[in-house]
């Protein structure tokens, strides 16, 4: 054995761990609906190869490989439960085709079943993205509850919780009927979001944890799309998050500086991002059925447009909010409203659309203080505008953010 | 329910309470304090002087031991503390991490003790 060889192992364990994780688990998950056995048989396998790839060399099948080794300790694991007779069905298919599996990598892919049960309504909706982000993705409790700031042996316990839910509460691993496949499938695609969500708004500062869940979230997404390619929300939100992803060089300035989406310099968007996004939305667009999802993706494109034409049609994105208004009438998008619409119209139209919202459902959802401090700014009324900048910047989170609202007040 | 933001300055930071009223560090705690209040979350709150005039004060065997400066010599020392009334842990947390000293220091959320317990512990 040799450095590079062990280097090589390592790195090749590290691929197969991230690009295969979910299929495993899936797949050992889909017929003993137990998690927890099956993530514990997945580390062994994978410690496993920590130790016999750098010595005997990396298997041609990496992943059949894997799922042998996993199959084994799971198998081990049941007969140690003395719960064989219970489980004797389960034995036998674990069992099944022990050698083929190690010569073909034909098994089924049921991580689409996966995510639909980490997103199952009998679920707590506040677990759906850590649920997903751990079985599909084989991210950390420690290191998800970072990302949702939650303490780690707190995000633990609710995992378990949850995949014991799994494991006795007869949550089915299918894929939902038609009649209930547009709502299953929005409460899978808002987990992802969720997770590119967290990402995006804690990417502030040195700190790497928000990079690298946008970027599993759009794993989650492509993943999803592959099994689902004719979903045009699937597309929607696959555009919508590219077309962020491709700002990101514009958000900050040289010196951790935020950048408002209004004064980024375009020239500084990936092109090649905003052409792949718009390249699904139109995709999506030819499938038919409209969603939340697409018409987020279109106002992103419009914003996008910039770049090309060197102005922004306001009135346009205002347009795309009020539909999105009708079905998602969330609080960020109707603060995004208020935003396009001032711009459109003037600031008092703006006004007008956030004074609808009830008060005691913004005291703390800063975008909200955010828009409305720049409105009022925008009116000439100082001394509310510095009130709504203070409670902006006593409700932000990230440093730059608080930085760049604290010059605007003056 | 009760929690406590325990919010630990570096030396820096302890140093910044000296800046001019303008200064936007300080402008950013005034924010933080006025988003607090009125988001009807606030109780109470105190800074404590800067850790050098701390004396630490204990006994051990019968022997008065009296040391100059605060309990733990660390590098990040405790500033002050903030009360909030607040329904989970999950939202003293979100909190905590809107703190301006999160971003350059620490703050712990700790929950206060039950008022019956805090009763006992005071004899």
């Amino acid at each position: 054995m040799n450095g590079i060889n062990q280097g090589d192992a390592h790195r090749t364990i590290e691929r197969v761990a991230r690009e295969s994780y979910g299929r495993l688990v899936a797949y050992l998950t889909v017929h003993t609906h137990d998690f927890v056995s099956a993530e514990d048989a997945l580390s062994d396998a994978l410690v496993s190869a920590l130790n016999h790839w750098p010595q005997d060399g990396v298997p041609q099948n990496p992943e059949a490989w894997l799922l042998t080794a996993a199959r084994r300790s799971l198998i081990d694991v049941i007969r140690h439960q003395h719960v064989v007779q219970a489980s004797e069905p389960t034995l036998v298919l674990l069992q099944e085709n022990p050698t083929e599996a190690t010569s073909s990598t034909e098994f089924p892919d049921e991580r689409l079943k996966l995510l639909f049960v980490c997103a199952h309504p009998a679920i707590d909706p506040a677990m759906h993205t850590p649920l997903m982000l751990q079985t599909v993705l084989g991210l950390d409790a420690a290191r998800i509850a970072q990302a949702f700031l939650i303490a780690p042996k707190t995000m633990g316990q609710r995992l378990f919780r949850a995949k014991t839910k799994i494991r006795s509460g007869g949550i089915p691993f299918e894929i939902p009927q038609e009649r209930d496949l547009q709502e299953r499938l929005g409460a899978v695609l808002e987990a992802i979001y969720a997770a590119f969500g967290i990402g995006w708004d804690d990417m502030a500062g040195a700190d790497q944890r928000g990079r690298d869940l946008a970027e599993e979230a759009m794993w989650l997404a492509r993943v999803l799309l592959q099994l689902m390619p004719s979903e045009a929300e699937v597309r929607g939100l696959l555009a919508l998050m590219l077309h962020c992803e491709a700002r990101r060089p514009a958000r900050r300035g040289p010196d951790g500086r935020y950048i408002a989406l209004s004064e980024q310099d375009a020239k500084l968007w990936s092109f090649q991002l905003i052409e792949e996004a718009e390249r699904h939305l139109g995709e999506a667009f030819t499938q038919g059925r409209s969603g939340r999802f697409q018409l987020e993706a279109a106002i992103q494109s419009v914003h996008a447009e910039r770049a090309r034409t060197g102005r922004s049609d306001w009135a346009a994105i205002a347009q795309f909010y009020e539909g999105l208004i009708r079905i998602s009438p969330t609080l960020g998008t109707r603060a995004g409203y208020a935003a396009a619409l001032a711009e459109a119209n003037g600031p008092e139209a703006g006004l007008a659309v956030l004074e609808s919202i009830d008060p005691d459902a913004v005291s703390h959802y800063q975008p909200y203080w955010a828009v409305r401090a720049h409105l009022l700014h925008r009116l000439g009324r100082t001394s509310e505008a510095s009130d709504a900048y203070d409670r902006a910047i006593g409700l932000a989170e990230d440093p730059a953010v608080r930085r760049f609202l604290l010059e605007k007040r003056g | 329910m009760q929690f406590a933001l325990l919010i630990y300055h570096s030396p820096q930071e302890f140093a910044m309470r000296k800046n001019d009223y303008n200064d936007p560090h300080l402008g950013a705690w005034r924010a933080y304090y006025k988003a607090l209040v009125e988001a009807g979350v606030y109780v109470g709150a105190d800074a404590l002087e800067v850790p050098e005039t701390g004396t630490t004060v204990r006994l051990k065997e019968g022997k008065r031991r009296v040391q100059d400066g605060p309990y733990a010599d660390t590098k990040e020392q405790l500033a002050g503390f903030i009360t909030l009334e607040l329904p989970s842990v999950d939202a003293a947390l979100e909190w905590a991490a809107r703190c301006p000293g999160a971003s350059i220091g620490a703050v712990e959320v700790r929950p206060l003790a039950p008022e019956a317990k805090r009763r006992g512990f005071s004899g």
